[in-house]
């Protein structure tokens, strides 16, 4: 299974029947498609949409309906629609219960930065601080390390921070770290993984456990 | 009775240094003949508060791309070039505020509240130079209220009272802005007569709406 495919597959995995989600562009939407017929997921857009289905049939596109990275969308039976304020009420208030997240750099406090290199990449940080901030579990999905094979998961954040210590989740195409306390927690392993990749991988300490589990089959 | 206007009156009453909110998102929802008559116009040295910077050929980018804007407050430049090299370059005085507290400190200008405290952004450079307030046990930003000279905003329908309707994902920030202009023009797709719009539909009161302008966009349905 392609990497990408993998890691949006597990992401999936962390969604309950009921849940209210909201996913970041890229690598995150592809969670969209292994979500299991039983579980119910809303999905929100932070334009101001509840309930976004799937993208139109080319032709039967709709110049007022769009998500937030501007991809054209279709509204389910249930969706609702309200304004920019309303939207992030839902989200700074909690009533987001997950949202998913790409990263320049996670770090085993939690930390997060994914929205500026100083001098280089200045996009802003649109929703993502408020999202990083509001939501119930913050679930970043990435791969483990950057294009030149650096860790993107270190012991401290050097890049302007999105939020303190908000990260509850690390799913990459490795392993599934989880954020706790006492530092980041091994647990599970992409399959055909072993613990020494990960750890070569990986800059922050990571808590190792006796059982740890598997992903990707 | 609001009055109807074209859009060349509406550019013409907005003057260099004004500071304009304007309505919409990735240019979904944006008063695009307002913007159009601006550009015409040559209007300089605007404030703008969007929430994104557009692109270069819609939305708010037009006003980027003829330099009429020298300052903004705006939470995403990622789909527009031109303004991350103006900002670079010096030329363009930029704010990047998270778009959640955008929204509340143009919405609190527009409400008579002098600022919100919010979580977003502790811990970031987000909140260098502004005062933290601890209430509860949680620290706070203190984000004062964002005013606006002019507030330009697209709706779907418009009753000639003012009250405004939006459509899908184009409502967006649109009841934001509309609260927050001294001066709220509004370019809608439908003018309609008094009585035919539903006081249950209305999305935004006309008691905000000064100036409404016919949309060369008309969509039905």
């Amino acid at each position: 299974m392609d990497k990408r495919q993998m890691i949006g597959k597990r992401i999936a995995q962390e969604f309950k029947d009921g849940d209210y989600v909201n996913l970041g562009i890229g690598l995150p939407t592809l969670a969209v498609n292994y979500i299991p017929e039983n579980v119910h997921v809303t999905f929100q857009s932070e334009n101001g949409i509840l309930g976004t289905g799937p993208s139109p049939a080319e032709g039967a596109e709709d110049k007022d309906m769009i998500n937030a990275g501007g991809g054209f969308i279709t509204a389910l039976p249930h969706a609702s629609f309200f304004d920019s304020a309303l939207s992030f009420a839902i989200i700074r208030g909690g009533h987001v219960d997950a949202t998913v997240l790409g990263a320049l750099q996670v770090d085993g406090k939690g930390n997060l930065a994914n929205w500026m290199i100083p001098g280089k990449m200045v996009p802003g940080m649109g929703g993502a601080m408020d999202l990083v901030t509001g939501a119930r579990s913050v679930i970043v999905a990435m791969e483990h390390v950057d294009k030149y094979g650096n860790s993107k998961i270190l012991k401290e954040c050097t890049l302007p921070l999105t939020a303190k210590g908000k990260v509850t989740l690390i799913i990459t195409d490795m392993a599934v770290l989880k954020v706790t306390a006492q530092g980041l927690v091994l647990q599970e392993l992409a399959v055909g993984t072993t613990v020494e990749d990960v750890v070569k991988a990986t800059e922050a300490e990571l808590i190792i456990p006796d059982v740890i589990g598997t992903f990707g089959d | 009775m609001v009055k109807v206007i074209s859009a060349a009156e509406a550019a013409a009453m907005i003057k260099p240094g004004s500071r304009l909110a304007i309505g919409g998102f990735l240019a979904v929802g944006a008063p695009e003949d307002i913007l159009d008559a601006i550009v015409e116009q040559g209007t300089n040295d605007l404030h703008m508060i969007v929430i994104a910077s557009d692109w270069e050929n819609r939305g708010v980018g037009k006003l980027i791309q003829n330099r009429l804007v020298k300052s903004a407050q705006v939470s995403h430049l990622g789909t527009n070039r031109t303004i991350q090299a103006q900002m670079n370059a010096g030329e363009m005085d930029i704010e990047l505020v998270p778009q959640g507290t955008l929204m509340e400190r143009v919405r609190a200008f527009g409400a008579g509240l002098g600022g919100i405290l919010t979580p977003t952004g502790i811990g970031t450079i987000v909140e260098e130079g502004k005062q933290i307030i601890n209430h509860g046990g949680v620290d706070y930003i203190l984000e004062p209220a964002i005013p606006s000279d002019f507030a330009l905003v697209k709706a779907y329908k418009a009753d000639k009272s003012g009250n405004l309707t939006f459509r899908k994902t184009a409502r967006n920030s649109n009841p934001i802005m509309a609260m927050a202009g001294k001066i709220t023009i509004v370019e809608a797709e439908h003018i309609v007569e008094i009585g035919e719009l539903d006081p249950e539909e209305v999305i935004t009161p006309g008691v905000f709406v000064d100036y409404l302008v016919q949309s060369k966009e008309v969509t039905n349905g």
